[in-house]
């Protein structure tokens, strides 16, 4: 991270009307990375998303790019040429999908073989060599969504700015593009800034999380920084009271999986294949412990954990346990007086495979 | 009875069997009307767009004034194009009253607003994000603005059919300042009143024809196009 | 290639723009214009369609008509915004001329005034020899009498008429004004079933569509009588004196006066005007 940023903004000001509606002090964008927007409605990511992107006049402050402060015009235009926005709606022109996807290129007056390779390159990028010569206006709403996106990428950006654009998608759908556009993100190393609305999505997707609310800035770092510290009731809600751990894919076979985490392994369902950077996604009311390691239990994954801390909840305990990784359990408070659980014990683990929600990264 | 039935088949034949004066007359209000509808589509398209566009102090005043503009009596533009060309009026020294320039004038200033209005509420209603897509997609302004008209290019052509419609059907101000003179600025609507005074009903009726199937054609297009968009 | 297809619209546009515009005819602009004005009844007869092409090909000039009515063409010609007139309100143009609006006032031709109506002719005026008595009839009658209403020649003939029968027929029930043309009027007359004044080379142009009759004919009253003026050059610099005078001559030559006598013959069987150039007004009718 010694590196300077590709995008960085400083003390950014947007007003609508009298009203101020951005108010960023600081936001770094580094090159290869992928920083996700997140907050509640209103919060002004899709207004700081539009500002970076030199769309939208500001009152006072400044951007810099490629450490270069936008200053002039021309400045302005470098920008805009760099950075590719994608909206919430596809936004397409009534005209074929080739020459949607083609536009950017035009503006560029590159040469027809140079559009025509970019172009395709594109559509291959999405899968949807076969819409080329469709109109527009004919395509399913994921159809337009994967234009929408191959006309951004098309031009090759250094940075790809996408607002909430997985909104109004049918989930299979849904899952579909981002599964594609997690592997052109990781393929191609562009930097791309997410507003997202979705754990699961900015997971998979995201380096890096800034939170807004109310048009500042109130969090910022690494995903993991983030999820496990979150700031407030809204991105403790938004992170879920899941445990989430990082690990690769081992083995997997049969629709098992086991998944090396810390050292470790974990048994999960799923057919990701072997190698793939995967979380692991587990609720804690799912985890259960016992003082002495169980046998003929049909749990896949048994540990022995540390417990770190044992906090009183209204109805029940929250431990957490260092397992070699750090997770978190409930029992109630019965069990926990009968177990007699004292902070620093050693105890088992265990939780079945099918409690394991395991998502891409 | 007969008068009309004879009239009418007197009509077709003059139309069938390509009748000299009728095609010239045809032709001419063609030339006529299709310049002054081009003119009024450079400066409507131009200034409708720009309109919409753009934000500034008194813009709603300004779109007031041009929906207004769209319903301009044709013999108040005749009236004023008149006095303005007219041998002791500001223009005069043009001399171009009673040619077909002072009827591709008029008509142009019938059309333009026309054109203007609803290439203005074309733009209007395009999402407001696409001009931001656009542009965030490396377009300068005038590359976006070309985006945008083309865009919006069914309900233009609308616009274009309406402003034509609108001034080949149109003779208050065509008789003001071309002055229905032979083969020069004698029009199908001019000819059609002045074939009727002189009770040359067959003619008269054959000019009437085609400026009707002229009419329908418009429409019928133009209908076409309403239901394209529909269906988009 | 690739500029060519950025800028293709654009040029289409363009080049369809110069077409029509080329395509409309440029001998509409210089010296060679002259602007005629003239009443209905001469373009409605179809008269001028044969003298003009012919005084074009003769001349070079490019004659704009306007046919209006005569009050109309008077005012025009008196804000200098026509060169010549050619008109049939004899009181009027002698006014014209002494105004200094108008100069060089040349007799041409003549035809006569009719009075028509229908055929089963309630007010009675079928035979009447005098005009004036004609319509002190019609007055009495109450039957409709339709006028021009426009300050035609027509016009203006009708109300001296009016005038000698010593009849003020503004705001009767029965007289009506359309404000139209000469062949209009005939129409809406032979659709209401009523009375007018016409000049003769309208009504036999459009005889055969209209079921009107000539009733009263022949009075000295009923002359119509066309002259040819130039617009006064001296008052209004603009005005194309040479070609007002060109065409002004033309009118008077052998050649037009000619044309004139025989013009309508084959369709009508008898002339619709009288060609009386170099004669005098006070000599016509005998």
């Amino acid at each position: 991270m010694k590196q300077s940023p590709l995008l960085s903004a400083e003390n950014l000001v947007v007003k609508r009307g009298k009203v101020t509606v951005l108010n960023v002090d600081e936001l770094k964008v580094f090159t290869g990375r992928t920083l996700a927007l997140i907050g509640p409605n209103g919060a002004g990511k899709s207004t700081l998303l539009l500002t970076l992107a030199g769309l939208l006049p500001m009152v006072s402050g400044k951007i810099y790019f490629q450490s270069r402060q936008v200053s002039s015009f021309s400045d302005l235009v470098m920008l805009r040429r760099n950075a590719a926005v994608v909206f919430q709606e596809p936004l397409l022109l009534n005209m074929s999908v080739e020459k949607n996807v083609a536009v950017g290129l035009k503006f560029r007056n590159l040469s027809r073989a140079q559009i025509k390779n970019s172009v395709d390159e594109a559509l291959a990028y999405f899968g949807i060599e076969q819409l080329a010569k469709r109109a527009a206006k004919t395509l399913s709403g994921g159809e337009s969504k994967r234009v929408s996106l191959a006309r951004a990428f098309a031009i090759k950006p250094k940075i790809i700015l996408l607002d909430e654009a997985f909104n109004s998608l049918d989930p299979p759908t849904r899952e579909a593009i981002i599964d594609d556009l997690q592997n052109i993100l990781q393929k191609t190393k562009i930097t791309a800034v997410l507003a997202l609305h979705d754990r699961e999505e900015t997971l998979r997707l995201a380096h890096d999380v800034a939170v807004m609310s109310e048009g500042k800035i109130i969090q910022q770092g690494t995903t993991a920084q983030v999820f496990h510290q979150p700031i407030n009731e809204y991105i403790a809600n938004f992170v879920g009271t899941e445990v989430i751990l990082e690990g690769v894919v081992k083995k997997s076979e049969a629709g098992l999986m086991e998944v090396a985490v810390s050292g470790h392994i974990i048994e999960a369902v799923g057919d990701f294949k072997t190698g793939q950077k995967v979380c692991c996604c587990l609720r804690p009311e799912n985890i259960t412990v016992s003082k002495t390691v169980p046998e003929k239990i049909s749990a896949r994954n048994v540990f022995k954990g540390k417990v770190l801390k044992a906090a009183r909840q209204a109805y029940f305990y929250k431990l957490t346990l260092d397992c070699g990784f750090v997770i978190s359990a409930y029992i109630t408070i019965p069990s926990f007086d009968e177990l007699n659980i004292c902070e620093g014990d050693t105890l088992a683990v265990s939780f079945k495979a099918t409690a394991v929600h395991v998502i891409k990264r | 009875m007969d008068l009309i039935l004879q009239g009418i088949i007197k009509a077709f034949h003059l139309i069938v069997s390509f009748d000299p004066e009728v095609i010239s007359i045809t032709w001419l209000s063609l030339k006529i009307s299709g310049t002054a509808t081009l003119i009024s589509l450079f400066v409507g398209v131009s200034v409708g767009v720009a309109v919409a566009l753009n934000d500034f102090f008194g813009k709603r005043l300004v779109i007031s004034i041009i929906n207004t503009g769209m319903g301009l009596p044709p013999v108040v533009v005749g009236l004023f194009v008149t006095i303005m060309i007219w041998r002791s009026g500001p223009f005069g020294f043009l001399e171009i009253l009673y040619t077909p320039y002072a009827m591709i004038i008029a008509q142009a200033v019938i059309a333009t607003p026309i054109v203007m209005g609803i290439s203005l509420a074309a733009i209007q209603n395009l999402p407001p994000n696409l001009r931001l897509q656009i542009l965030s997609l490396g377009a300068s302004r005038l590359q976006m603005v070309w985006v945008l008209v083309k865009e919006s290019r069914l309900p233009l052509l609308a616009a274009v059919m309406a402003g034509f419609g609108g001034v080949i059907s149109e003779i208050g101000a065509s008789i003001m300042v071309g002055g229905n003179i032979k083969g020069y600025t004698r029009v199908l609507t001019t000819a059609t009143v002045m074939e009727t005074g002189k009770g040359n009903f067959d003619l008269a009726i054959a000019l009437a024809i085609i400026l009707l199937l002229l009419a329908f054609t418009i429409n019928f297009l133009l209908t076409q196009i309403q239901q394209r968009q529909q269906s988009r | 290639m690739k500029i060519w297809s950025n800028i293709k619209r654009p040029f289409i546009f363009a080049a369809a723009f110069l077409f029509f515009i080329s395509a409309c005819d440029l001998n509409g602009s210089g010296q060679k214009n002259i602007i005629l004005v003239t009443t209905t009844s001469t373009q409605d007869s179809g008269l001028l369609d044969v003298l003009i092409p012919l005084f074009e090909k003769n001349t070079g000039y490019f004659v704009k008509t306007i046919a209006v009515g005569s009050g109309q063409a008077m005012a025009m010609g008196q804000k200098g915004e026509a060169d010549v007139m050619l008109v049939h309100s004899p009181e009027a143009e002698k006014k014209f001329v002494e105004e200094g609006y108008g100069v060089n006032r040349r007799l041409i031709m003549r035809n006569d005034f009719i009075i028509v109506g229908p055929a089963d002719d309630s007010a009675k005026i079928k035979g009447v020899k005098s005009s004036a008595e004609a319509l002190k009839k019609i007055a009495e009658a109450c039957a409709l009498f339709v006028s021009r209403g426009d300050y035609s020649g027509t016009h203006a003939k009708e109300k001296t008429l009016w005038k000698q029968a010593e009849i003020n027929p503004d705001g009767q029930r029965w007289y009506q004004e359309t404000g139209l043309g000469m062949g209009q009027t005939l129409n809406v007359v032979a659709e209401k079933k009523g009375y007018t004044l016409a000049d003769r080379g309208t009504y036999l142009a459009l005889k055969k569509t209209i079921p009107l009759e000539i009733l009263v004919e022949g009075d000295a009253m009923l002359l119509n009588i066309y002259h040819v003026m130039e617009v006064n050059s001296k008052m209004w610099p603009k005005v194309n004196a040479a070609g007002a005078r060109a065409f002004a001559d033309f009118m008077v030559s052998k050649q037009a006066q000619e044309i004139i006598g025989k013009f309508g013959v084959d369709e009508f069987g008898s002339p619709l005007f009288f060609p009386n150039a170099g004669k005098k007004v006070e000599d016509l009718g005998k």
